[in-house]
C-alpha cells in the first residue's frame, strides 16, 4: 500500500469510530446555556446648553437661553423615555457644567446620538449644526479637541434625519456647519439643535420661542427622528 | 514791616506760579492736539483720493443661514492691511444699516486687521482684532455668531485671495467664544465658508 492509501484508510477509520474521551461518563451532558446575544444599547445624550452664570442668549428680562434649553431637555427626555429610549442628560438643574464634563458624560455613555440644545432670537425655525471638522477615519484613540471628526459622516446623516422629521412637522430648517465647544469633543453622532422663533410667511404663522405648541411640535419631530435613528444608526459605514 | 528782600521773593514766586500755569496749560493743549492727530491718522475711512474699486461683501442672511455676495464701489487704499480693515468696516456698516439681514448695532467693531505670512500654505493669515463693544452688540446664538465670523472670513478671502487663514481676537486678547457659542480659540480656514455662500 502506498503512503497515501494508508493515510486515507486511517482517516476513514477515525471518522467511523465513536469519539473517545478521557473524561468520566456523566450520562447526558448538561445543556450549555447559549451566550446571551449582546445588543449595543441605544442611548441618546441630551446636552442642555449653558447654566447658572452662563445664561446664554437673553431673550427678555425673565427669559434666558439656559432656562429654555433645560426645559426642552426635560420634556424631550420624557418623550424619548416613553418610546423606551435610554437618555443621559448633561444637566438636570440650573447649574454650571464645564464643557469638558459635558463631553465626558457624552463619551462615557457611548451614545448613538448626542443632541446639544440651544436657542436664539434670530433667524426662523430650527437651525441644525454639525461640526465643521473634516471627517477622519475612526481610530482607537481620538484627539480630545477633534474627537467628533471621526463621527462627522454619521452626524451629517443624523442631521438629515432630524431635518426630514422637522420638515414633516412644517418647521423650517437651516442646515449649517460650525465649530462648537464641546460638540467637537463628542465621540458620537452629534447635532446642535438651535431653536429660533418662527417668522411668519405666506403659509406660516409667526410664533415666539415661548409658544408651547411650537415647542411640542419640535419635541415630537426630534422624538420621531431619534426613534427612526434607532433603526438606522448601526447601519452606518 | 516786611523786609525788602521778602517782598522781592514773594513777587518772584508769584511770577513763577503764573508762568508755570501758562506753560502747563499750553503743554496740555499740545498733548491733546497730539492725541487728536494720532486718532485722525488711523485709516478709519478710505482716503477719498484713492481710486474707486468694486469690492464684494459676503453679507450674512439670518433667515436662511447663507452668505449673499453684494457688490459695492469704494475708494480703496493700496496697502493690504488697510484694505483688509476697510473691507471689515464696510461689511459691519451693512450690518448696522436699517433692515439689515443680519443686524449688529455696531459699525466700528474691528480695531485692526494684521496680515502675516503662512509659509506652509503660501498664503496669509489675517488676525482680526475685534473690540469689546462689538462683541457686546453681537446677538447670541450659534447661527448669528457663526454667520458673523464666516461673512468676515469670506469677505476677506473674496477680495484678498491670498488670505487663507483667519484668527479672531477681542481687544488684543484671545477669547473663548464670540458671544457664548462660536469658537474663537481656533484658526479658521477660508475654505470653511464655501458651503455657506449662496451662488
Amino acid at each position: 500500500m502506498t503512503l497515501c492509501a494508508l493515510l486515507a484508510s486511517a482517516a476513514a477509520a477515525a471518522q467511523d469510530a465513536p469519539p473517545q474521551s478521557n473524561l468520566p461518563d456523566m450520562g447526558k451532558p448538561p445543556a450549555v446555556p447559549s451566550a446571551p446575544q449582546v445588543k449595543p444599547q441605544y442611548v441618546v445624550v441630551l446636552d442642555a446648553a449653558h447654566g447658572d452664570g452662563d445664561v446664554g442668549a437673553q431673550f427678555s428680562d425673565k427669559m434666558l437661553e439656559k432656562d429654555l434649553t433645560l426645559g426642552l431637555s426635560v420634556r424631550l427626555r420624557q418623550a424619548l423615555a416613553s418610546h423606551d429610549i435610554q437618555v443621559v442628560t448633561t444637566r438636570d438643574a440650573d447649574v454650571a457644567v464645564p464643557m469638558v464634563t459635558r463631553a465626558e458624560t457624552a463619551n462615557h455613555a457611548m451614545a448613538a446620538a448626542c443632541i446639544a440644545l440651544h436657542a436664539t432670537a434670530t433667524g426662523s425655525g430650527v437651525h441644525l449644526f454639525t461640526s465643521s471638522l473634516e471627517p477622519t477615519a475612526s481610530t482607537k484613540f481620538l484627539p480630545w479637541q477633534s474627537a467628533q471628526s471621526a463621527y462627522v459622516t454619521q452626524s451629517l446623516r443624523l442631521s438629515s434625519e432630524i431635518s426630514t422629521a422637522l420638515g414633516h412637522a412644517a418647521v423650517p430648517v437651516t442646515l449649517g456647519r460650525t465649530s462648537l465647544v464641546p460638540m467637537d469633543s463628542f465621540a458620537c453622532p452629534a447635532v446642535a439643535v438651535e431653536i429660533a422663533p418662527l417668522v411668519g410667511g405666506n403659509t406660516t404663522k409667526a410664533l415666539p420661542l415661548t409658544d408651547v405648541g411650537y415647542q411640542d411640535k419640535i419635541i415630537d419631530a426630534l422624538t420621531a427622528a431619534l426613534t427612526q435613528w434607532k433603526n438606522d444608526w448601526r447601519q452606518q459605514p | 514791616m516786611i523786609p525788602r528782600f521778602q517782598r522781592f521773593l514773594f513777587g518772584a514766586m508769584l511770577l513763577a506760579v503764573v508762568v508755570m500755569a501758562v506753560v502747563l496749560i499750553r503743554m496740555r493743549e499740545r498733548a491733546h492736539d497730539r492725541l487728536m492727530m494720532a486718532v485722525n491718522t488711523q485709516p478709519l475711512t478710505a482716503p477719498s483720493s484713492a481710486p474707486t474699486e468694486r469690492i464684494t461683501l459676503l453679507v450674512a442672511n439670518d433667515l436662511d443661514g447663507s452668505l449673499i455676495p453684494v457688490e459695492r464701489s469704494f475708494p480703496m487704499p493700496k496697502d493690504t492691511n488697510a484694505r483688509a480693515r476697510v473691507l471689515m468696516q464696510k461689511l459691519l456698516e451693512e450690518y448696522a444699516a436699517p433692515k439689515s439681514t443680519h443686524p449688529i448695532a455696531n459699525a466700528s467693531g474691528v480695531d485692526e486687521v494684521f496680515l502675516m505670512p503662512v509659509p506652509q500654505l503660501k498664503g496669509l493669515m489675517a488676525v482680526v482684532n475685534l473690540n469689546a463693544a462689538f462683541v457686546q452688540a453681537q446677538p447670541s446664538g450659534i447661527e448669528p455668531e457663526t454667520l458673523t465670523l464666516l461673512s468676515m472670513i469670506a469677505t476677506l478671502h473674496a477680495n484678498l485671495p491670498q488670505i487663507t487663514e483667519v484668527r479672531f481676537l477681542v481687544n488684543g486678547q484671545q477669547k473663548d467664544t464670540l458671544a457664548g457659542h462660536a469658537d474663537l480659540t481656533r484658526v479658521y480656514l477660508t475654505s470653511d465658508t464655501q458651503t455657506a455662500v449662496k451662488q
